[in-house]
This record gives structure tokens, C-alpha cells and sequence, in this order.
């Protein structure tokens, strides 16, 4: 029991599962505000972007500070991502819409928005389905290529909330930010810039 | 757990009409004796002290009034930040005294009014009217006020008088959100002449019988409920009357999306998104918006053979 419990990912996946702790809560309490089906949609919508932007910043993180184990939590980050994305995408589906596949269709297809935030997740999907140890085996280098989905994936994300809000950018516009951010410390130059900084973070340490 | 949430507000926080009012005039006349006897005029213009002698009016609806926290902690009034609650938590600030409300333009009779001596202009009335927001939300508010018309009359526009331009006040210093340039301030709204004049368009002066909270539009403003939401500017400091169509805020900000119109019209869509349904707070499944938001029979004879899809 107490190898289980200082087991670092126990508490990282209790940490994943405290926004819809949050919602359970409030939703109890009757807290989520005059509009409760709007509230669980922006927070499971906001959840599933800032689990993008944290799975996207192992790499980066890894790479700064020179501890490959980091990378042991990305799956965790990555389909937490999906489970937010899925509430988000069932609360529209079934709170919103009251499974009327019509309406669905025509929103999909009409609203510049939810097309973008339906093909997100369409693309989640797939990359939620091969993240298995057997999965990553059978595919082999084709896992990585797939994968890397999960960059138009985030843009995608992004755009969905810039395109959704009335008139106040600022929010989506700092997801934006941080995203771009996580993107170019993957080009040739933001790689190089992490390879310096951990360089000169090393010997501080030792 | 959402279900059953929805059914606690239905069951237990929408005060049944006739015990609401019942109580209401207990209140009231406890409010006069209060106000007579201790309080003295300045804590009548407070926020949540009861309005006198306010009448009942032919505008009632069978329709669940929205209950009374929702209506002041969830609303749009960007003079203090975009989101829902920012009004109720930021709208402290706000001083509705001293306040005046300047009539300009194309009128025989300017003349800028104190609040006190607008308050008395008219008897006031409670009006329950349908509020639709154009993001798709709706709700249920018993309104007092005094039909904008009265005001309108003792203006006397000229011939020159087509439209009227409403201006909300533009003070960073009482209204914090002013000081992001989410919207080009002062906020601005317009009405045709004749929508202006129609019976049903409001000033309103409180809410649930009470003095309208800051967060709502205090001390006063308009409402016009066959229109989004937006369109009843709130905490008027100036009308003006004029003779081509005010430019306004909404207008200014994004053409595309927002008409000098914007009648409650489910059939001409928001350019992101449906305005065919909507969700009436307090309600777990979305209800059909109403053309006109449910006062066709009264409006509709304004726009005769405009196309309402270009006239947005």
C-alpha cells in the first residue's frame, strides 16, 4: 500500500481527475450558476485544451531539463485530454442538442466553430485508440507519424474557442499563445534553445 | 445530478405569482412606512428598496419568471466585464446618485433631467416580459417602468426626428470594464421613431418590484423585449433624437453579426451560430425562440414588407 501510494502517476492522475471533481461538486451543491449546461461546457471545453497544451509541454519540459521519465506521464496527460474532449463532446451531443441528428448535422456542417471542434475530436480519437504499448509496437514508426495529429489537433482546438466567443479574444487568445510557444520550441532553432538553456541550467546542478 | 438540479429550481425557487404578490404588498407597505418614518428619500434610491405605488399592468405573461438571483447574477453588461457574473461582482462601483438624463437633438423641448424628477414623470407599472439574448439564452422578468413614450411626448420631436440614440454613461472609473477596449465606449443603441413610440417599449426603473440593481442597468434603462437583449441600453445618460440611423456599438464592433434591427427572429441566423432555439434559464431542454420573441401580434405591423433577413 505504501509502494502503491508514492507511486508519482497515482497522484498525477488524481490531479487529472479534480476538474470533474470540480463539476461533481458544484453540480451537487448547486453551484455551476444560472446556466449550469453552458458552465460544464466551457469548463470540460477549457479542460480539454489545457490538457493539450500540458501534453504538448513533456517534450519541451523533457528536453530543458534533461529527465527522459517525463515522459512516462504524456499517455496519462494525452488521454485525459480525450476524456475532457469526450464529456465536452457528449455534453454537446446530449444536453445541448438532446441527440437530435439532425440538428447535430446541420450544426456540424453550417457552424464554422463546431466544424472545427467536431473534427478535432474526430481526430482525437484515433490517436486515443493507439496508445497502447501493443498499439505503439504494431505500428512502429507510423505511431509517431500518426501522432503528430495532435498538432493540427490543438490548432484546431484553438481556433474552435477563438471562433465560438461573442467578442472577448482574450482567453482563447492565451491558449493561442502558449500554443505557439509549445509549437516553435519544436522547430530546429526552439530545440537548439531548450539543448542551451538545459545546458547552462546542468552544471548548476551538479 | 443535472436533471434533479433542474427540477429544485422549478419546484422550490420560483415563488408562486399570486403568493409573490401578496407578499409584495405587504412589503410595500411596510417600504412606505419605512421609508416615511426612518429611512428618508435617499435609501429609495438603493438598490433592492422597494419601488411605491407601482401598478399592475395588461402585460403579464403564463410563462415562470426567471427567479430573482438569476436575473441579477447572470447577465451581459460589458461596463464591467464580459463575463456573466462580472456585472453582479463589479457593479458596486456604480453611483446612481446624483444622475441625469440629458434629451438632445431634434426635440421642441431639450432638457436634461434628474433622475428623481424622471422617476415621476409617469406612474410606474410592473411589466413581465420575455428577455432573449442573442447568445441563445432567455428569461422571464417582471419589470417596472413607465412606457419610453410618455418621456418621448414631453421631448416633442421635430419632423427631423427619425431615430433616437440612447448613451450609456462612460466612466472607467465607476464602470472598470470600459478600460478594455472590448466595445468602442460610450456604449450606444438606437431605435426607429416608431419603436421608440410602441406601447410595449419600456424604461424601466427596477425589477421584481425592487429598485434595479446597478448590475441590471441602474438607475435607468430601456427595454425593448421583441429585440436581443442588447439592444436595451442600460444606465442612460443621454437620448438623443436624430435623423439617420444612430451608429451602434454592437453595429461598430462587428457589422457582419449585428444589425441596427436585431429582432428576435429564429429564422434569420446569428452568422456563427442558430438563433432557431433557445435555453430559458432554469429549463434543462431548449425551448423554440418565437418570432419577435413572442410579440409579433404587437410588432410585426412595423416591419410590413421589409426583408427581415437584409434588415437584421
Amino acid at each position: 500500500m505504501g509502494e502503491f501510494l508514492r507511486n508519482p502517476k497515482l497522484w498525477v492522475f488524481g490531479v487529472c481527475l479534480l476538474p470533474l471533481l470540480r463539476l461533481i461538486v458544484l453540480g451537487s451543491i448547486d453551484g455551476l450558476g444560472a446556466n449550469p449546461i453552458e458552465f460544464i461546457t466551457r469548463s470540460t471545453g477549457t479542460w480539454t485544451l489545457t490538457g493539450l497544451l500540458v501534453t504538448l509541454s513533456v517534450t519541451p519540459l523533457r528536453r530543458l531539463t534533461g529527465r527522459s521519465d517525463l515522459i512516462r506521464y504524456r499517455r496519462m496527460f494525452g488521454l485525459f485530454t480525450f476524456f475532457y474532449a469526450a464529456l465536452h463532446f457528449v455534453t454537446y451531443v446530449w444536453l445541448d442538442q438532446f441527440f437530435d441528428p439532425a440538428a447535430i448535422a446541420k450544426d456540424v456542417v453550417k457552424r464554422p466553430f463546431i466544424t472545427v471542434g467536431f473534427t478535432a475530436f474526430m481526430l482525437l480519437i484515433p490517436l486515443a485508440a493507439t496508445s497502447t504499448h501493443a498499439m505503439m509496437r504494431r505500428l512502429g514508426r507510423r505511431w509517431q507519424q500518426l501522432h503528430r495529429l495532435v498538432y493540427p489537433i490543438a490548432l484546431l482546438g484553438v481556433t474552435h474557442y477563438l471562433w465560438l466567443v461573442k467578442k472577448d479574444l482574450t482567453e482563447p487568445l492565451i491558449y493561442g499563445a502558449v500554443l505557439v510557444v509549445l509549437l516553435a520550441l519544436r522547430l530546429p532553432w526552439g530545440v537548439a534553445l531548450l539543448h542551451t538553456a538545459h545546458s547552462r541550467l546542468a552544471p548548476a546542478k551538479s | 445530478m443535472l436533471i434533479r438540479q433542474s427540477a429544485d429550481i422549478l419546484a422550490s425557487e420560483i415563488t408562486p405569482p399570486d403568493i409573490y404578490r401578496e407578499r409584495r404588498r405587504f412589503m410595500q407597505g411596510m417600504g412606505v412606512l419605512a421609508a416615511g418614518a426612518v429611512l428618508g428619500v435617499a435609501s429609495e434610491a438603493e438598490a433592492g428598496a422597494r419601488l411605491a405605488g407601482v401598478r399592475a399592468s395588461a402585460y403579464r405573461l403564463n410563462e415562470d419568471k426567471t427567479p430573482y438571483k438569476d436575473v441579477t447574477r447572470y447577465n451581459n453588461f460589458y461596463e464591467f466585464g464580459t463575463g456573466k457574473g462580472d456585472p453582479a461582482e463589479r457593479a458596486g462601483s456604480l453611483k446612481t446618485r446624483p444622475w441625469t438624463v440629458a434629451i438632445e437633438g431634434e426635440v421642441a423641448n431639450p432638457k436634461t433631467w434628474d433622475i428623481d424628477a424622471l422617476l415621476k414623470l409617469a406612474p410606474l407599472e410592473e411589466r413581465v416580459y420575455r428577455m432573449r439574448c442573442v447568445e441563445g439564452w432567455s428569461m422571464v422578468i417582471p419589470w417596472v417602468g413607465f412606457p419610453l413614450s410618455e418621456l418621448i411626448r414631453r421631448a416633442a420631436p421635430t419632423g427631423n426626428a427619425k431615430y433616437v440614440e440612447f448613451v450609456t454613461l462612460n466612466d472607467p472609473k465607476q464602470m472598470p470594464g470600459q478600460r478594455s477596449r472590448v466595445l468602442d465606449w460610450p456604449y450606444v443603441e438606437g431605435l426607429r421613431m416608431d419603436e421608440a413610440m410602441h406601447p410595449l417599449t419600456l424604461l424601466a426603473v427596477g425589477l421584481y418590484g425592487e429598485v434595479l440593481p446597478n448590475q441590471n442597468g441602474a438607475p435607468i434603462r430601456l427595454v425593448v423585449p421583441w429585440k436581443y437583449g442588447f439592444k436595451s441600453a442600460k444606465s442612460i445618460v443621454k437620448i438623443r433624437f436624430v435623423e439617420k440611423p444612430p451608429l451602434t456599438a454592437w453595429m461598430a464592433a462587428a457589422p457582419r453579426e449585428y444589425g441596427f434591427y436585431s429582432n428576435v427572429n429564429p429564422q434569420v441566423d446569428h452568422p456563427r451560430w442558430s438563433q432557431a432555439r433557445e435555453r430559458r434559464i432554469g429549463e434543462f431542454r431548449k425551448r423554440d425562440t418565437l418570432m419577435f420573441n413572442g410579440y409579433g401580434a404587437q410588432v410585426a405591423e412595423l416591419y410590413r414588407g421589409m426583408d427581415l433577413k437584409k434588415f437584421f
